[in-house]
């Protein structure tokens, strides 16, 4: 499906915005460990764009880059028309929210907050009103003249965030700012958050290793796989439209289904689909909730099959189970709950639904 | 993160002074070691190994040396003997009193060294306090001679001063053993006593190790409580280099006497350090 | 630990094992006290007479206070070169790479163990080789060097604890390195720094065994007190060892509650002796 140029194309900013930081080539080792390659992205203006991966996937090390605390070894990041990986941290208009906030212990929160702006030498008097604007933007005058050490993780959360946005920077770039947060306040937080963006209107680089606060929050999604970009796309289409069986497979649960394309029909044990996919062997994601019971009448291009019941997972509104076909292919469904599904099914999928999806070459 | 310029400002001013005020004088005192005074006392410097010849041939520089050894493992031994059950017992035993007890045991630390000699000086003195009290209460009718002046008080002295340093490293490594596998060794049905000599004892190694090291060095290169308390059996090595750069005025032999020292201490470190890795499993 | 699980017999020897042991660590201490109120001296059991005595002549001996106040100056000027270099020191071997830095790290941390009379005696040649008068000036060059380990060894064990994102946080806010040294680092190193220089400052007060290489004209306390040793045991010793043991008390006392009211548990010295 998506050769390397259509992917560059893929990870460019949406037609018609213009793009306010272009990440070209960028690649980075540690020693002999290389943690980025090649990585080309484009960050549109006001855009939401969030960097998702597993721990060591490099999303934090290219959040790193941006800011200026690592360097690239090659490539070349700009910012509107500047270049920006030669400027030194303090010297970009770039904030960043650190995953456990580093508020400054021996300052107040107002202090914390006005920090930027005391050191670009602003007047006192426009200190003081833009830190009451920011600390009222999150709710938080109350605690102004506290110590860090004395509010709570959702606050101190609220006050990393101000002290960035005070700057008013062009790109705002927040490093797993919720991890620290429990459950429910996380849930609180990214509605929260995607609002406050809306209002400021900042571009917003968010890194996360949790799909679904990914899928809330983002414009567009990046999904990065041992230093590569695996795709690029809106939670939708990501969602829906999954490029490869890791992205597929990372993103919600799937079902993989290695078929032979023969004359466009796949086969995989005894089912089989039309497709417009070329000849030969192929992977195809078939989600979960894309399995239905067979209704009564028959529609266009579904394919029908029975299968027996192996495992039930109650999980609330939906439940998921575990089949397996006569011929022996094992598939996970999701449906509305229901009691004691047992013995045999009579299941069926949209043709459309069966993704065409790339192999994940093994990468270390 | 950080420019090259700001490692260049942090790295080279340091590097400067230390290669100034160290490196230059250690490189000055192997110089030394092989040059030689002239009769009328003036430094040659010419270059040749008779220092060190002098050294193995004069049986007093190495029988002080050995001395001197001798001295400083038994103050090392009576330090661990003092200090590992009073560490053992502040980590594991004193309950709500061990920051006052831990104080306790740091407070003669900062009490000056000589002032602590001085005070053992004044206690085993012939007329001192023990003798005098040993006679106020009939223990004895004339003064014990060996108190002072002697191996004994420069050993006792040395042990004085050295046990908190020896403490000190032996209690952080105790008090860095989790205690839940002191709990886990119960549960497994260990004993108390097999607990501490399979987990604890084991996990303490690398502060038994550092601690000792400081004990044993310190007091090898001691030479003020020798002259304060050790009277002409108790002297040690580094007397012998001060009296060269003394009276005897023959700084190349002290130099050459103060290299082995360095040498000595140096191979001791380093191998104090390769058995802490060993034993340190963090 | 759970106190449940000890052994009677541990528990029953542990106990006097540690008063034995702080008895012989206090002895000295407690006899120099004493005697500095006796009227007889040094020596001699019971103590009697009580006196002031010992204090009045000390008071008169202008000898024994201009050294103090040398002993000060040193001390002062020896925390601030120590200072000076250390932190820096630290920070190089925490956050820069050269060559040899492992050599480096070994050569300054070296006087911390090394018996002060290997550094007095290098340090000596050097100032002989180079045509420097000993003098107060010396001295304070030996200290300042000897206690640069002090200094880093302090400040090194306070950058571990140090969050790296706090620097990464204000350059972030646009300020430069030399601003975001003096206004996040230093103020997060405040506790190590303070630790440093009270350690180094008593440390050079009561330092004998470089000084007594690199003395001139003018005694530092310790040398003075050493001098008179050397001509016999005279209480005004015991007056102003119990005055300084004071000092030092309060000192430590300060700088436990600094400790405690900041951060918990203080470990000042056991940090030094760790690594």
């Amino acid at each position: 499906m998506a050769t390397s140029t259509e992917s560059a194309i893929t990870n460019a900013a949406r037609p018609g915005t213009e793009p306010l930081l272009t990440i070209r080539n960028v690649a980075k080792s540690f020693g002999r460990n290389a943690v980025l390659r090649d990585i080309s992205l484009q960050v549109a203006e006001g855009e939401f764009l969030t960097i998702l991966g597993e721990s060591g996937s490099g999303k934090t090390t290219l959040l790193r880059i941006i800011a200026g605390f690592e360097s690239a070894d090659s490539g070349e990041i700009w910012m509107g028309g500047e270049r920006l990986d030669p400027l030194p941290p303090y010297r970009r208009r770039v904030n960043t929210v650190f995953q456990h906030y580093a508020l400054f212990p021996h300052l107040t929160v107002e202090e914390n907050v006005g920090y930027g702006l005391r050191v670009a030498k602003r007047p006192k008097e426009e200190i003081a009103s833009r830190v009451e604007q920011a600390l009222a933007m999150v709710k938080m005058t109350d605690y102004a003249r506290s110590k860090p050490a004395r509010i709570s993780g959702g606050q101190q959360q609220r006050i990393a965030l101000a002290r960035a946005l005070v700057n008013r920077p062009r790109l705002l770039l927040l490093d797993e700012p919720l991890s620290a947060l429990d459950a429910n306040l996380r849930r609180q937080m990214q509605v929260e958050l995607k609002s406050l963006q809306r209002e400021v209107g900042i571009s917003f680089v968010f890194v996360t290793h949790d799909q679904e606060e990914a899928m809330v929050m983002s414009d567009r999604i990046a999904l990065l796989r041992t230093g590569e970009l695996e795709q690029v796309a809106s939670p939708r289409e990501i969602y829906s439209r999954p490029a490869t069986a890791y992205t597929a497979q990372f993103i919600g649960h799937t079902n993989l289904l290695h078929a032979e394309v023969k004359d466009g029909v796949a086969r995989c044990h005894s089912l089989s689909w039309r497709t417009g996919f070329r000849d030969g062997s192929a992977l195809f994601s078939l989600r979960p909730e894309n399995i239905r019971l067979a209704s009564a009448t028959a529609a266009h291009d579904v394919v029908r099959f029975r299968a027996k019941v192996r495992h039930q997972a109650f999980h609330g509104a939906t439940e998921l189970l575990q089949i397996e076909c006569a011929d022996g292919l094992a598939l996970s469904i999701r449906t509305a709950s229901r009691e004691n599904r047992q013995g045999e099914l009579e299941l069926e999928f949209s043709a459309a639904d069966a993704v065409p999806v790339r192999e994940s070459p093994e990468r270390n | 993160m950080f420019s090259r310029a700001y490692r260049a400002v942090i790295t080279l001013p340091p590097l400067l002074w230390v290669a100034a005020f160290l490196l230059i004088p250690y490189a000055l005192l192997f110089c030394y070691s092989f040059w030689s005074v002239s009769p009328d006392q003036v430094i040659v410097h010419s270059w040749s190994l008779d220092n060190y010849r002098e050294l193995f041939r004069v049986d007093v520089y190495l029988q002080t040396l050995f001395r001197s050894m001798w001295i400083a493992a038994r103050v090392t031994i009576f330090a661990l003997l003092l200090g590992y059950p009073l560490a053992y017992f502040l980590s594991f035993h004193a309950g709500k009193r061990k920051d006052l007890l831990y104080q306790l045991v740091i407070i003669p630390l900062w009490v000056s060294y000589l002032v602590r000699a001085y005070a053992w000086k004044t206690i085993l003195g012939s007329d001192g306090v023990l003798n005098t009290l040993l006679q106020y209460v009939h223990l004895t009718k004339h003064p014990l001679e060996f108190l002072l002046y002697s191996p004994f008080a420069v050993v006792l002295t040395l042990t004085h001063i050295y046990t908190p340093f020896t403490f000190l490293p032996i209690y952080a490594s105790l008090e860095h053993i989790p205690r839940n596998l002191v709990e886990a060794s119960h549960d497994l049905g260990a004993s108390p006593f097999q607990t501490f000599w399979r987990v604890i004892f084991p996990l303490s190694i690398p502060g038994v190790l550092a601690g000792a090291t400081f004990a044993f060095v310190l007091s090898l290169g001691d030479f003020l409580a020798p002259l304060l308390l050790g009277g002409p059996s108790g002297i040690m090595i580094s007397n012998i280099v001060v009296s060269l750069f003394g009276a005897a005025y023959n700084w190349p032999l002290g130099a050459a006497i103060s290299l082995c020292m360095l040498v000595l201490v140096i191979a001791l470190l380093f191998l104090s350090e390769n058995l802490e890795k060993k034993w340190s499993f963090r | 630990m759970s106190a449940g699980k000890r052994t009677a017999r541990e528990s029953r020897w542990l106990p006097w094992h540690a008063i034995a042991v702080f008895g012989f660590l206090y002895l000295p201490i407690v006899t120099l006290i004493v005697y500095s109120f006796n009227g007889q001296g040094v020596g001699g059991f019971p103590p009697r007479n009580l006196t002031l005595d010992w204090y009045r002549m000390l008071f008169a001996d202008d000898a024994i206070w201009t050294s103090v106040l040398n002993s000060l100056l040193v001390a002062l000027v020896a925390v601030g070169i120590a200072l000076a270099f250390g932190i820096p020191a630290a920070l190089a071997l925490d956050r820069a790479n050269f060559p040899g830095k492992a050599v480096f790290r070994r050569l300054v941390l070296l006087p911390l163990i090394l018996p002060g009379i290997i550094t007095g005696l290098s340090l000596l040649m050097l100032f002989r080789q180079t045509d420097v008068k000993l003098s107060l000036v010396t001295i304070v060059l030996g200290h300042g060097t000897a206690l640069i380990s002090v200094a880093t060894t302090e400040v090194f064990a306070g950058l571990q604890k140090l969050d790296r994102a706090q620097e990464e946080a204000s350059l972030d806010l646009g300020a430069n390195y030399w601003h975001t040294f003096w206004r996040v680092t230093i103020p997060n190193l405040r506790l190590s720094i303070i630790g440093a220089a009270l350690l180094i400052f008593t440390l050079s007060m009561d330092e004998i065994a470089v000084s007594f290489f690199l003395i001139g004209r003018d005694n530092t306390l310790p040398l003075e007190i050493w001098g008179r040793l050397r001509r016999g045991i005279t209480p005004e010793i015991n007056a102003i060892s119990s005055i300084i043991f004071i000092f030092s008390l309060i000192a430590i006392v300060t700088w436990y509650r600094l400790r405690v009211g900041a951060e918990g548990q203080p470990q000042i010295t056991g940090e030094l002796l760790e690594t």
